[in-house]
Formats: C-alpha cells, sequence, structure tokens
C-alpha cells in the first residue's frame, strides 16, 4: 500500500468512527443550536449598546456567534479529542505497538484527526450555522469564493488545532498524567481562540497579544476571512506558519521522546 | 391463608412511617448517599495535589463565565439595560444555585454510559435507592470550584449594589440559592431520567443544565419575549434567580406576571422536583439491561 492511500484509509477511518455516533451528533448538534441562540441575544444586547463594537456590525457579531458554534466541534474547543487516548496509549504502554508500526506516529494521528474534523464540520457545523441563518439576520457573502476561502481557513485552523494537541499529549511521556496539561491547554483554548468573545472585542494590549497567538487561527481567522474582514492570503500565511512550526516542535518532541523513553508496561 | 392475609396486612406502602414507608426509604436513600459521597471523597483525598488542581481547574473553567462578562463591560456601560454589579447579582444566585446542585448530583449526566454497559444493573439488586446510588457516584469535591467562584461573584454583587435592603430581600438570596439549587437538581434528575430513553443523547441535558446556568447569567430583557416565555412556563428556569433577583433589584419583569411570583420559587422547586421523581421512576421503569 503506498504510503499516500495508507493516511487516506486511516484519515477515512477517522471520519467513519465518528460518523458511526448519529443519535450523539444529532445531540451535539441540538446543543450548540441552543448555545447559538443564548449567545446571539448577548451579542444584540452588546452590539446594540455599542455599534461597530470591534469593527463588526451588528450582523457581522451574530455570524460569528453561529460560525463559533459551527467550529466547535471541529476545532475540538469544548472537549478533548484524540489527545486522551493517545495520552492513555503513552500512560499504559500501548504506545510500544504503535512505534513498531510502518507508520509515522505524528502522520497517523494526523490523518485520523482530519477525518474526524471533516465529518464534524459537516455533522456538526452546517445545522447550526443554516439554523442561525434562519432566525436571524447574518452577514454571509454572496458569492463563493468567500467561502471557499473560509474552507481554506478551516482546514488550515484543524492543522493548528490538531499540532497544539499533539504537543500536549507527548507531554505525557514525561508526565504520565496528562489530565493536567490537558485542562490547561483547554483553558487557553477557550480564552485565546475568541470562543468566549471576537478577539476583536478584547481591549487593548490583551487583544493585540491573542492575536498573534496561534489558538487565532481556530476560530477568528476562519471567521474573519468569511466575513471579509481579514484578507485571505495573509490570514493563510499566518495560519500556515504556526501549523508548520507547531507540527515541526511536535516531531522535535517526538523523536526526543522515542530515543529517550522508557516504554510503560508489563 | 392465614399467612397470606398477614402479609396483606404488613404491605409495605399502607405505613408510611413503617418500616417500609416512604420516610425511611427517603432516610435510607440519603444515609446511602452519604456514604457513597465520602467514599468517593475519601478516594480523591488520596491524591490531595490532583485534587487542588482540578478544583482549581473547576474553578478557573466556570470563572470564564464571568470573564467574558467582565470583557463586555471593558467596552460598555450596561447591557440590556442592567450595570455590571445588577448582573453579578444575577451570575451570582444562579452560579451557585447551579454549582450545588452540579455538586450534589451532577455526576447524575453519566447515566447513559451505565445503562450503555449494562453496569447499572450492580445498582439493581443492591438494597439501596438506585437514586441515591446514582447521584452519589463519581462524587466530584472538586465542583466545590464552581460554587466558589459563583459565591466571590455574588459577594462582589452584594458589597457594590445599590439597592434599599429590607429584610424580606435578604431573606430572598438564601432563598434563591436553595430553591434555585433544587429546580437545577430536578432538570439533573429529569435528564437522567430521559438518558434511560435516549441513551446516546444525553449532550441534549447539557443544553439544559449548562446552557441554562449560561442564560441565567444574563438579564431577561436581552432575550426574546417566546424564549422568556419558554423559560417561565415550561421549564421555569426564570424562577432560579430571574423573577426573584428582579424582585430584589426592583426591576420589573419583561413579560407581565404579578409581583407574588417572586415568591413562588420555593414552590417551584418543589413541584419541578415531583415531576423529576415521577420522570425518574417511569424512567428506571422502562430500563432493559443489555443484556450480555
Amino acid at each position: 500500500m503506498g504510503t499516500g492511500r495508507l493516511y487516506a484509509a486511516v484519515a477515512a477511518g477517522g471520519f467513519r468512527r465518528y460518523a458511526t455516533y448519529r443519535v450523539a451528533t444529532a445531540a451535539g448538534v441540538f446543543t450548540n443550536t441552543v448555545f447559538g441562540f443564548i449567545l446571539a441575544y448577548t451579542y444584540i444586547a452588546l452590539w446594540h449598546e455599542k455599534p461597530h463594537l470591534g469593527g463588526y456590525d451588528q450582523a457581522q457579531a451574530l455570524t460569528y456567534v453561529w460560525v463559533g458554534q459551527a467550529m466547535f466541534a471541529v476545532m475540538v474547543l469544548g472537549s478533548a479529542g484524540f489527545e486522551a487516548e493517545l495520552i492513555e496509549r503513552i500512560r499504559t504502554g500501548d504506545i510500544a505497538v504503535d512505534l513498531y508500526r510502518p507508520a509515522d506516529l505524528q502522520l497517523w494521528w494526523l490523518a485520523a484527526d482530519m477525518g474526524r474534523a471533516l465529518f464534524q464540520l459537516l455533522g456538526r457545523g452546517v445545522v447550526p450555522m443554516a439554523c442561525g441563518a434562519l432566525f436571524f439576520d447574518l452577514a454571509l457573502p454572496d458569492g463563493p469564493l468567500p467561502w471557499l476561502a473560509c474552507l481554506v481557513a478551516v482546514v488550515l485552523g484543524a492543522l493548528v488545532s490538531f499540532a497544539i494537541r499533539y504537543i500536549v499529549a507527548l507531554w505525557a511521556f514525561w508526565l504520565l498524567d496528562g489530565a493536567g496539561a490537558m485542562q490547561i491547554t483547554w483553558l487557553t483554548g477557550v480564552f485565546f481562540s475568541g470562543m468566549l468573545l471576537p478577539l476583536n472585542v478584547f481591549p487593548g494590549a490583551l487583544g493585540d497579544l491573542a492575536r498573534l497567538l496561534p489558538w487565532s487561527a481556530l476560530l477568528q481567522a476562519p471567521a474573519d476571512v468569511l466575513l471579509g474582514e481579514a484578507d485571505p492570503p495573509g490570514t493563510f500565511a499566518f495560519q500556515l506558519g504556526w501549523a508548520v512550526a507547531l507540527l515541526a516542535v511536535g516531531r522535535l518532541i517526538q523523536s526526543a521522546a522515542t530515543r529517550k523513553v522508557v516504554v510503560q508496561g508489563g | 391463608m392465614a399467612d397470606l392475609d398477614e402479609r396483606a396486612v404488613a404491605r409495605p406502602a399502607e405505613d408510611p412511617f413503617g418500616e417500609y414507608g416512604v420516610y425511611s426509604r427517603v432516610r435510607d436513600g440519603l444515609r446511602a448517599y452519604r456514604m457513597i459521597a465520602a467514599m468517593w471523597i475519601r478516594s480523591t483525598m488520596a491524591y490531595r495535589a490532583s485534587f487542588a488542581m482540578t478544583t482549581f481547574g473547576n474553578f478557573a473553567a466556570t470563572s470564564f463565565d464571568f470573564v467574558a462578562i467582565l470583557l463586555m463591560f471593558s467596552q460598555v456601560d450596561e447591557l440590556g439595560g442592567y450595570a455590571l454589579p445588577e448582573i453579578a447579582l444575577l451570575y451570582g444566585t444562579s452560579a451557585v444555585a447551579f454549582g450545588l446542585a452540579d455538586l450534589l448530583i451532577g455526576s447524575m449526566d453519566r447515566l447513559g454510559h451505565r445503562v450503555r454497559d449494562g453496569t447499572l444493573d450492580t445498582l439493581l439488586v443492591r438494597p439501596v435507592p438506585v437514586l441515591a446510588q446514582v447521584a452519589a457516584d463519581k462524587f466530584a469535591l472538586r465542583r466545590l470550584g464552581r460554587v466558589t467562584q459563583g459565591l466571590f461573584v455574588l459577594g462582589y454583587a452584594l458589597a457594590t449594589l445599590d439597592v434599599a435592603w429590607t429584610p424580606v430581600k435578604v431573606l430572598m438570596i438564601p432563598l434563591m440559592v436553595a430553591s434555585g439549587g433544587l429546580i437545577f437538581c430536578a432538570v439533573f434528575v429529569g435528564g437522567a431520567a430521559f438518558q434511560f430513553v435516549a441513551q446516546d443523547a444525553s449532550e441534549v441535558q447539557n443544553a439544559f443544565t449548562y446552557g441554562g446556568v449560561t442564560l441565567l447569567q444574563y438579564p431577561p430583557s436581552v432575550f426574546a419575549k417566546d424564549l422568556l416565555r419558554g423559560v417561565t412556563f415550561l421549564l421555569p428556569l426564570a424562577f432560579v434567580n430571574w423573577l426573584p433577583g428582579l424582585y430584589v433589584l426592583g426591576r420589573p419583569y419583561p413579560l407581565d406576571l404579578p409581583t407574588w411570583v417572586a415568591f413562588a420559587p420555593p414552590l417551584v422547586a418543589v413541584a419541578c422536583c415531583a415531576l423529576a421523581g415521577v420522570a425518574w421512576r417511569a424512567g428506571l421503569r422502562t430500563y432493559r439491561s443489555t443484556g450480555s
């Protein structure tokens, strides 16, 4: 089997694995939609108080809410994704089996995670977005180009999301218990991705800092590309830069871990 | 024949104060709950550092809701016509009420797992009420983190609010926390009953528990009238903090309701608990083991 086909098969497996739980997916869509409604009303109140806050008008702010709900599962902003599983494999020593496989550890998990992200974009992203467009006046683009650009930004964002969580998972080689590291990453991610509030609403230097950090590639970047607030090539370069840098760091840690590590087990 | 008659006389339902009566069952249930919860606390305390970290994590994660409100108020002076201390009162009371319910029986949202893998069977054969066992299962003391942050915000609200306090208004605060906590407990029990039917759909419950507490953190004037009607008359979350809280703040509720409804939360809480109890029994009766 060619390497390309191997990773394609792993990605398809990742897709199918999540596609199996249809009722759970529907339940997730329902919950995302309810949260979307609650947030949408608070944003209406906020933008009523201060129109053009952060450079958005009200329709753009509402669009941001629903993009956020659509990205919630794709970028794994709510719970743990594959990293919990990888940490468990490192803790139990099963990782030894993975390292014997004729496949690269990072690429293997990347392929599986991209399959998951694709399913969650279709399964958990489309419906809340459509629901939001039905009930609220959103600032959606007319032509297909902004949508395509947004899709590219989502793919790049998913790469950054994976790269961050892969680094976190590898710490388990040294820490063994990954719960603390996962919790800190999750908290940082929620805060700096723009899930709480759009980063352009953050005050002063905090806002500037947040926009430079990799987490802004997850939600703020795709949303701004869709809203026409960011120039696509520049945004893609920013996202790609973080993706490459973080994937490289992950690779360095991986080689350090596999050289030094004494695998658990018995 | 004599034997049968005697058994008929000793039927449990007839004497609520007897050995098998309602009161003794409730007492047994509470005792079992205390013992199981104490066991989980002892097991948590075996790893104190981990407990301290996860409690802090719970505190920090649940604080983010208020951080979002603070970020909003870094840009505006009021939201939906309410100033920060007023929103802090609504936030603090709902957060403490929800936090207590979450601490006491929040682990019930894992019931779907037990139904799926059949481990609920183990609980059914023990001579302890199933509700008490499920409620105390995996009792997580770290959830004190949410209660603590709610208390901080409530303290801030009480210190900064410009309200002419009367004895009734002062009493309203503990009343809101207690009856709000009971209303959220009823939502958790009702959600668990729903999970007997829809095992994989456990996330739907989050929309009403976590979604509900997020909703109540903001003033009602922010939301559409239909949504307000839904959480007033269908799922009475408005009685947790909105109706009594607006009485304390001296503000009108956006729906046209008489003033006395501000004092209705205890009654609503009792009614919710009764309904949740009925739903729980109905759910438990539909349980069929996985059979493996």
